[in-house]
């Protein structure tokens, strides 16, 4: 029984870690290339993650945004959507909780940071609806919609910071600072991580549970897995559609309001580097289970934290941490035709027999 | 002189040994039929005839020479041509288009049309078919088709043909007309090879016949000498197919089809007009006709999925017209989908979730928005052992089913909401002999507790084999409503339109 | 010349790198393969163009450099799509972001983090004789630089080689039933690789053409979701060759619209005149509606006697 459960956790564990290593080790060959020393660069980048009691913080802290828009990922994929506007429904969450953060500032903490949350959460929910709708309506590919959203939204974002939205001495291109009822409690003295955590590991526990135990999951579940089995089970695909896609969207705003509630303080552009498309990588890595998606984040955590110590401290430009995550995707899709025959030759299989006549 | 031989060809796919020593000769001229039950192994023989798949040991001799068949392209080299089961052709070409497709020598580089269109009519006159080249494929009758890909065949420079489960999608005049072009061929010197599981064809067009069983030829016959009885026998080991007939007393009306008029995907169109019908309580009424004439369109508005434009459907006196599907089902009417995989299973999801497909959000498995998987669980165990599904666990997968037993899931799940009436779209599509029974017992179950069953085939054996009545439908309404022992020819004629209004069957 | 008129020729130029992208994407799609890497192999493009040609001074190995970037970009893409079975999308979206992360990469290495940028020789304008000269239209459409008529050659190139060749019917059969053209003896695999192929070295010029024809450098994300619009073109132009014209110009149109009317200074804050192509997209997509794209466009093909047994789309 024991190893039953042993052989089925390593069977879903397997593919993701043969994959970061060989993204790894294909990402040596391109700094190889570069002129730079592979080693030196991953030692930079596991220091720059792990290194210091602070800098783990900062690679939890760094890992919020990947663990929840991953969340929204995961649940967008679970319906067949894909869901790529994780970029402008951040942003469009981070606009909400500059712009209230600032406006409502007299309101107690209490009653503030969910409201703010809620709303930011609707604003990305917004932004993901208009692809869903249209998806749903019209069979347009949510693919190009959402990312011609991102641009929209990120035109937005700058035409706001430099307008509308733009601090008093109109100095920045950013935001006006929000107010101190707004900001986020740390949790712990000396870092920057903020109370976002506990927010994201209860939108793990929540989006499991909605997931996999609750009718409304499931129906999103067979939409994803069989539309036509869907229709027939009575089920209203293209609402379900929509409804992932307003969920996934909804996540995303969230990360978006904590960016500005507990780090930044205020919207500017560049907010996010890339995390919307990142979060592609780290729910496809997590097999597209929300438990998994907590290890992936940490990992694209350590990612962004070792990145930079990479370029501070030995000139390799950060950028590279996108090509090792596009590594990452490219090596799971070569490993899935092998799955079965790498479990075969481990001893990690199930007694299931395979093979039908064609 | 044997024109094709097969020695000892073996094949396994994973645990399943499909082809195990299978032998046989072609002689020039001659028609062969490999008769067998679904998953005997024809297929897969064919497929490695014809390159689409490589045996694993055994030899093919062609004109008494060893030859290997990696490809399709080899086969064609070969002159082995194929006509598949489902159509191998573009529906967005023309006719011309789809028969030279692959046929380089014939075309060149470039390709006009006052080069090829004057070719493949003179080709298409020459072997007496009359279709239009310029037609495209997508516009033209089944059968058309059909003889279409017998001329693509041709043009490949074919001597062999390959023809599998031709009459599966023919109405029985077109059947015979596809009997003359095979007679026409064989007197053209071409030598052809006929799969099938109707034993009445087979008799009919062959000249030898070898009986494929689980893999292995059971036997190579002689069609002079052979009877349905001799050919049933060696085929399933027993002398016949039929279930004895349970013949039992017949209620009252359960579901009522009114004057249905239902819409069809084409706008401005109905694809089923002015149907009426009455299935009582423990009768079994079976509807014959040849796929696309309005049978998916109607049992897709009695399952809730398409829209009735006009008249009602009743069950129990109570009007379900256009309610969803759950409210139908809740109404008590069950559907079972004519694609097991496609529509009434989500494959990748486990035993346990497809068990509650259809009940998911009924209490008591549903709760709040919840679902209790204790509950669930007991349903599902209950569901496996009345049905004796067999099955790796309920967490497993139900791809890892046979197609008998999704078929059994299937079943289960709608008897478990007690319905007072069924829609059933061909239920034993692509099983044995052993699932066919299973299933036709369990239906046949369902009549002796007084349900209303309304049976859509496209296999004729099943509709009599289980049917109190006979419905048959053409061009989207009821051109006749028969008793089971009504000869072939007058089913023939209904399901072809060129007889209609023979309501001798009406009850009331 | 008049605003409309300089509005006019300048669409021809927006227009060029949309319409390499869409033709190429056209094979790919025609074949079967959803083209949604486009932006990769554009990107890939504009960088090695414009590194090869700041190199080497020479604006013509610059083009080959720019269509062999995107045609490794889409290698990748085929390899793990067709021969692989990956989803289009998945694998699609990673080579984006692979073509940006290993070219913002090499960027910073090879030129660092400056505030100017270096530069090149672009393609020179080229006047055809005499028809340049016609009044109006002569200025508008036969006064521009080689790539730019190049891209507008390939619209009935591409017409003539899949409507009128063996070669297109065969590759349109296997877009359209691939089962049915692997039992007549075509190698489904290897005509989708070739779209793909072509797509790759299409696109990949076309992002050429915004480096070393429009801004004479590279900067990232230069190519601006461009790949992302071709694919839209396609389907607006209903995956043929002269609607993929009409769409495009279109677009390129919006865009010629959006860079003049922020010269002109109007109220308008610029980042909403910038917004514009991209809301055309969207509006373009629900006006499309469901076209008629080749049969098997998207999903992936098994042929029977691969051992490999998964094919996802």
């Amino acid at each position: 029984m024991l190893a039953r459960l042993y052989r089925a956790v390593a069977r879903t564990m397997l593919v993701p870690i043969l994959a970061v290593i060989s993204a790894l080790l294909a990402g040596s060959l391109i700094i190889l290339f570069a002129g730079f020393n592979p080693l030196v660069a991953y030692a930079a980048l596991i220091d720059g993650a792990f290194g210091s009691f602070y800098s783990i913080s900062e690679t939890v802290l760094r890992s919020i945004p990947f663990i929840i828009i991953g969340l929204g990922v995961v649940i967008s994929f679970r319906a067949k959507m894909f869901n790529i506007g994780g970029e402008g429904q951040f942003y469009a969450g981070a606009i909400i909780a500059a712009w209230l953060g600032v406006s409502l500032g007299g309101l107690p903490m209490l009653l503030l940071i969910p409201l703010i949350l809620l709303l930011s959460f609707v604003g990305g929910g917004v932004c993901g609806f208009l692809p869903g709708y249209l998806r749903a309506r019209f069979g347009a590919s949510e693919i190009v919609t959402t990312v011609m959203m991102n641009t929209i939204v990120l035109q937005f974002v700058s035409y706001l910071v430099t307008g509308p939205m733009q601090e008093p001495r109109r100095f920045f291109p950013e935001s006006q600072e929000i107010a101190d009822t707004a900001k986020l409690p740390v949790i712990f003295q000396g870092t920057r991580l903020h109370a976002g955590l506990v927010l994201a590991l209860l939108l793990v526990i929540v989006c499991y549970i909605f997931l996999f135990k609750t009718v409304k999951g499931y129906q999103l579940r067979v939409v994803g897995s069989n539309s036509t089995a869907a229709n027939f089970a009575g089920i209203n695909v293209r609402r379900n559609i929509i409804h992932a896609m307003v969920l996934s969207g909804g996540m995303a705003g969230i990360a978006g309001g904590l960016e500005v509630l507990g780090i930044t303080w205020k919207l500017f552009q560049r907010l996010s580097p890339g995390y919307g498309y990142s979060a592609i990588a780290v729910a496809l890595l997590a097999r597209k289970h929300p438990a998994g998606v907590i290890l992936t984040g940490l990992l694209f955590g350590s990612f962004a934290t070792g990145a930079n110590m990479m370029q501070r401290s030995e000139s390799i430009p950060s950028v590279l941490v996108n090509v090792l995550q596009a590594f990452i995707i490219f090596f799971i899709v070569a490993y899935g035709p092998f799955e079965d025959y790498i479990y075969g030759r481990l001893g990690l299989s199930d007694s299931l027999k395979k093979g039908e006549p064609a | 002189m044997n024109v094709l031989e097969a020695r000892s060809i073996c094949k396994r796919f994973g645990n399943v040994q499909a082809n195990e020593n299978i032998s046989f000769t072609l002689e020039k001229g001659t028609v062969r039929a490999f008769l067998g039950e679904n998953g005997a192994g024809k297929t897969t023989l064919m497929n490695i005839l014809y390159g689409l798949q490589q045996a694993d040991s055994g030899e093919i001799l062609r004109d008494g020479k060893i030859t290997r068949i990696p490809s399709p392209k080899h086969a064609i080299d070969l002159g082995i041509g194929m006509v598949h089961q489902h159509f191998m052709l573009v529906p967005a070409f023309t006719v011309a288009e789809n028969i030279i497709l692959g046929q380089r020598h014939a075309t060149g580089f470039r390709l006009k049309d006052s080069d090829i269109y004057p070719m493949v009519d003179a080709f298409l006159k020459r072997h007496g078919i009359m279709v239009d080249p310029r037609r495209k494929v997508a516009h033209l009758p089944v059968g058309i088709q059909q003889k279409v890909e017998i001329v693509k065949a041709l043009f490949h420079g074919a001597e062999i043909l390959i023809l599998d489960e031709p009459t599966a999608v023919l109405t029985p005049q077109e059947t015979t007309e596809l009997f003359r072009i095979i007679r026409d061929l064989q007197a053209a010197g071409k030598s052809v090879i006929f799969i099938s599981h109707k034993l009445n064809e087979v008799l009919r067009i062959s000249d030898t016949i070898t009986v494929l069983r689980n893999g292995r030829v059971v036997g190579d016959f002689a069609t002079a000498g052979s009877t349905e009885e001799s050919l049933c026998e060696a085929m399933i080991g027993r002398k016949t197919f039929s279930i004895p007939k349970v013949n039992l007393k017949i209620g009252q009306p359960v579901l009522e089809l009114r004057n249905l008029s239902v819409c069809s995907d084409i706008e401005g169109q109905t694809a089923c007009n002015s149907i009426d019908l009455k299935v009582h309580a423990g009768e079994i009424v079976g509807v014959a006709g040849v796929d696309g004439n309005g049978q998916t369109e109607l049992v897709e508005s009695l399952a809730g999925l398409r829209r009735v434009e006009g008249g009602s459907i009743l069950v129990n006196g109570k009007e379900i017209t256009n309610l969803s599907p759950r409210k139908a089902l809740l109404a008590g009417l069950a559907h079972v989908p004519e694609d097991r995989q496609a529509m009434g299973l989500v494959m990748d999801f486990s035993l346990l979730e497809n068990c509650m497909l259809r009940s998911h959000q009924e209490s008591p498995i549903a709760k709040n928005g919840f679902m209790n998987k204790q509950v669930m669980v007991g349903i599902c165990e209950k569901m496996i052992a009345d049905y004796r599904i067999k099955s790796d666990g309920y967490m497993k997968p139900v791809s890892s089913l046979s197609g008998g037993n999704q078929q059994k899931v299937i079943l289960a799940r709608e008897l478990y909401m007690d319905p007072a009436a069924y829609v059933i779209m061909k239920p034993t599509r692509g099983l044995d002999v052993g699932a066919i029974e299973n299933v036709h017992g369990i239906l046949l179950e369902e009549k002796k507790r007084g349900k209303a069953i309304l049976l859509f085939s496209s296999e004729l054996e099943e509709i009599f084999a289980l049917s109190d009545r006979v419905a048959v439908m053409f061009g989207g309404t009821i051109t006749g409503l028969v008793w089971p022992d009504t000869p072939i020819e007058v089913i023939g004629a209904l399901m072809t339109g060129s007889r209609t209004g023979i309501f001798e069957a009406v009850r009331e | 010349m008049n605003f409309f008129m300089t509005l006019l020729q300048v669409t021809l130029r927006t227009t060029a790198p949309l319409l390499f992208a869409a033709i190429g994407g056209l094979f790919s799609e025609k074949a079967g393969v959803l083209s949604i890497g486009m932006e990769g192999y554009m990107i890939a493009g504009a960088f090695t163009g414009f590194v090869a040609a700041f190199f080497t001074n020479n604006i013509y190995i610059g083009i080959l450099a720019a269509a062999l970037g995107g045609l490794l970009v889409s290698m990748i893409y085929g390899f793990l799509t067709v021969r692989m079975g990956g989803s289009g999308a998945v694998v699609g979206t990673a080579c984006v972001a692979f073509s940006i992360g290993a070219t913002g990469f090499f960027n910073r290495v090879l030129f660092g983090v400056r505030d100017t940028f270096s530069k090149i020789v672009p393609f020179q304008e080229i006047r055809i004789p005499i028809l340049s000269g016609l009044p109006v239209i002569g200025q508008i459409l036969f006064q521009h630089n080689l790539l730019v008529f190049l891209a507008f050659l390939l619209v009935p190139a591409a017409f003539f080689i899949l409507y009128r060749t063996t070669f297109g019917l065969e590759i349109r059969s296997v877009g359209e039933h691939p089962r049915a053209a692997d039992t007549v003896g075509l190698k489904v695999h290897a005509y989708r690789l070739c779209g793909i192929m072509i797509s790759g070295i299409l696109g990949g010029i076309g992002g050429g053409y915004l480096s070393l024809a429009h801004a004479n450098t590279f900067i990232e994300m230069m190519t601006a979701e461009r790949g992302y619009i071709a694919f839209v073109i396609i389907i607006f132009g209903k995956y043929h060759p002269g609607g993929i014209l009409l769409a495009a110009l279109v677009f390129g149109f919006a865009e010629a619209l959006q860079i003049r009317l922020q010269m002109q200074d109007y109220d308008i804050p610029y980042q909403f005149l910038s917004m514009l192509p991209y809301v055309i997209t969207l509006v373009a997509m629900i006006v499309a509606g469901r076209t008629v794209a080749p049969n098997a466009l998207g999903l992936s093909y098994n042929p029977f006697r691969k051992s490999l047994s998964k094919g996802v789309k």
